[in-house]
């Protein structure tokens, strides 16, 4: 179970990113985190998976801990060994590889024996990949692209598998897919931190969802009641009542100032 | 024939030796975007481990000359941790600057450690030639050739095949990926400085072989494998093996005939044509006969 504890993030020096962030993905769950462009959601995974030293940013209050170890101080190939995987926003396959190197760049860490068992498995849960096994990894479609970087992911076999929006850019049949294959892969015991702005998806498969909104969480509850919730559904669900219309500004800033305060 | 020939093994010998420096200087390029400038020192001291190894201490030839490599790949791992480590994040040029002061300083040591005799590496080839009928080539430039194109493809086979290949290409394409992945990006930049450096110090004794002998200011040497560089295009290894060949072959054959065909333009005028080369290169191909050209934006 990973636990973020009043996580408070500054990048170079002086600007606070973060200010007091908690969430809990329990072993075996889909936590959703949505939120607008600019509210903190890559870097609150930044934060976990030890990446935030390359974009000058740190940590400067609150604790990040994998099953009751702090993992906030570790490097990132140490938390990747401890079973953190993760698909970067924009996939960032590398794009003069193989489709088979960008696989076993993701094993790197895995012990020697086990890298050829781990890549067929791989390939047969995605049978794009399999066909395209030895193609220019750049080459592949937009779909194709996430499938890789999250097979790539699951090569080191994570306990918990954090998605940066893997529906980006991706048309609307391809997000499906991608949907029903987090599900499968959740099913499989690995528990999954997905991080997106397509709220309907992310809600449709999540146990639990937060929003951040500018460094900090302003909803926390479970899926199914964010659904439902007339915020929600309006701002992210892109779904309104009718007759709200003229009154949409008013309600807008009203709003935003209950949750903030 | 008695003249092509021979000079055209000359040229391949001591091309392939600034193809061999060439590579030492793409492999840290590759990782880290850093042009290593430091590539002259490096090799003088390689040059001066393997004398030191063999005619001092009185190692077997093979067993010095490969205690010298693994002597520098750990003098190269620790240069980068000390000088280089710091500056990861920084402009590269930054990182270029503090190359040159990292060779300001090991040229200081070298000088030190030679001071002003003449080195010799005990190699087993000396003047030895070969005789075919009436041509007779060195050697030592048979040597160089199998040595130095030896050495460079199991560099080539090790990035292509291995896993830590692997993860040190991953590393040169994307670093924060490769992080993501568990790479430890860090050790892969000490391990690229180590194969440089120890690719160096090969470089360093097949220029100390046959005749010559190394001093301190054989340093220079190196230079000539910035043009093989930036004919060869920097980041690629093919481009190095071909220009420092085309680059050797070219001083050698200008040095064969030369006197004979263009006496006005002086004595010692081989010594230049790499850097002639260069300077039609970078007017002709600016990123090299295999480099990746550059996406500039306007």
């Amino acid at each position: 179970m990973l636990v973020v504890e009043n996580l408070e993030v500054v990048y170079e020096d002086v600007i606070l990113v973060l200010k007091g962030v908690s969430i809990e993905v329990p072993d075996g769950s889909i936590v959703a985190l949505l939120g607008a462009n600019g509210a903190g959601k890559t870097t609150v995974l930044r934060a976990i998976t030890g990446l935030l030293d390359v974009h000058r940013g740190a940590i400067t209050k609150g604790t990040v801990r994998l099953d009751g170890d702090p993992i906030d101080g570790l490097d990132a190939p140490a938390i990747v060994r401890a079973g953190v995987g993760q698909v970067m926003e924009g996939r960032r396959i590398f794009t003069e590889f193989s489709v088979e190197e960008n696989l076993r760049v993701g094993g790197h860490l895995a012990p020697r024996g086990v890298v050829a068992e781990r890549l067929e498995r791989i390939l047969e849960l995605f049978p794009v990949l399999a066909e395209r096994r030895k193609q220019i990894a750049g080459y592949l479609s937009g779909g194709e692209q996430q499938m890789l970087a999250i097979g790539r992911a699951l090569m080191a076999e994570p306990r918990l598998l954090i998605l940066d929006e893997p529906s980006l850019g991706l048309a609307p049949l391809v997000v499906q897919q991608i949907r029903d294959l987090i599900v499968r892969i959740n099913e499989e015991g690995t528990s999954v931190l997905l991080v997106e702005q397509n709220a309907n998806m992310a809600l449709s498969i999540a146990d639990h969802g937060y929003i951040l909104e500018t460094g900090k969480i302003v909803m926390d509850k479970p899926a199914a009641v964010l659904r439902e919730d007339e915020d929600v559904r309006e701002f992210y669900l892109g779904l309104r009542e009718e007759g709200a219309g003229s009154m949409r500004d008013v309600k807008h800033y009203k709003r935003r100032k209950r949750w903030l305060s | 024939m008695e003249v092509l020939l021979p000079a055209l093994v000359r040229g391949l010998g001591i091309g392939s030796t600034y193809a061999l420096l060439a590579v030492s200087i793409v492999v840290i390029y590759r990782a880290t975007e850093v042009v290593n400038f430091a590539q002259p020192a490096l090799m003088i001291l390689g040059a001066y481990f393997t004398s030191l190894f063999v005619t001092s201490i009185g190692l077997p030839f093979p067993v010095g000359v490969v205690a010298a490599m693994v002597a520098m790949a750990a003098v190269g791992a620790l240069t980068e941790r000390v000088a280089m480590r710091p500056l990861v994040g920084q402009p590269v040029f930054a990182a270029a600057m503090v190359t040159v002061g990292v060779l300001i300083v090991l040229t200081a040591v070298a000088n030190r450690l030679i001071g002003p005799d003449i080195l010799t590496v005990g190699d087993p080839w000396g003047l030895e030639r070969l005789e075919f009928g009436t041509i007779a080539i060195f050697q030592v430039d048979v040597a160089k050739i199998v040595l130095s194109l030896g050495a460079i493809g199991a560099v080539g086979l090790l990035l292509k095949r291995s896993r830590i290949g692997l993860a040190m290409r991953a590393t040169s394409l994307d670093q924060e990926t490769a992080l993501a992945q568990g790479v430890d990006v860090g050790r892969m930049f000490s391990l690229a400085w180590a194969m440089s450096a120890a690719l160096a110090a090969l470089a360093g004794m097949l220029i100390g072989t046959g005749a010559g002998g190394v001093e301190a200011t054989t340093a220079l040497v190196a230079l000539k494998a910035l043009p093989v560089i930036i004919l060869g295009g920097i980041d690629s290894i093919q481009g190095a093996v071909v220009a420092g060949l085309v680059i050797g072959v070219a001083e050698s054959l200008a040095r064969a005939y030369q006197p004979e065909y263009a006496p006005w333009l002086g004595a010692n005028f081989d010594i230049i044509v790499p850097y002639l080369v260069l300077i039609v290169s970078l007017m002709v191909r600016p990123y090299g006969l295999f480099g990746t050209p550059e996406v500039q934006r306007v």
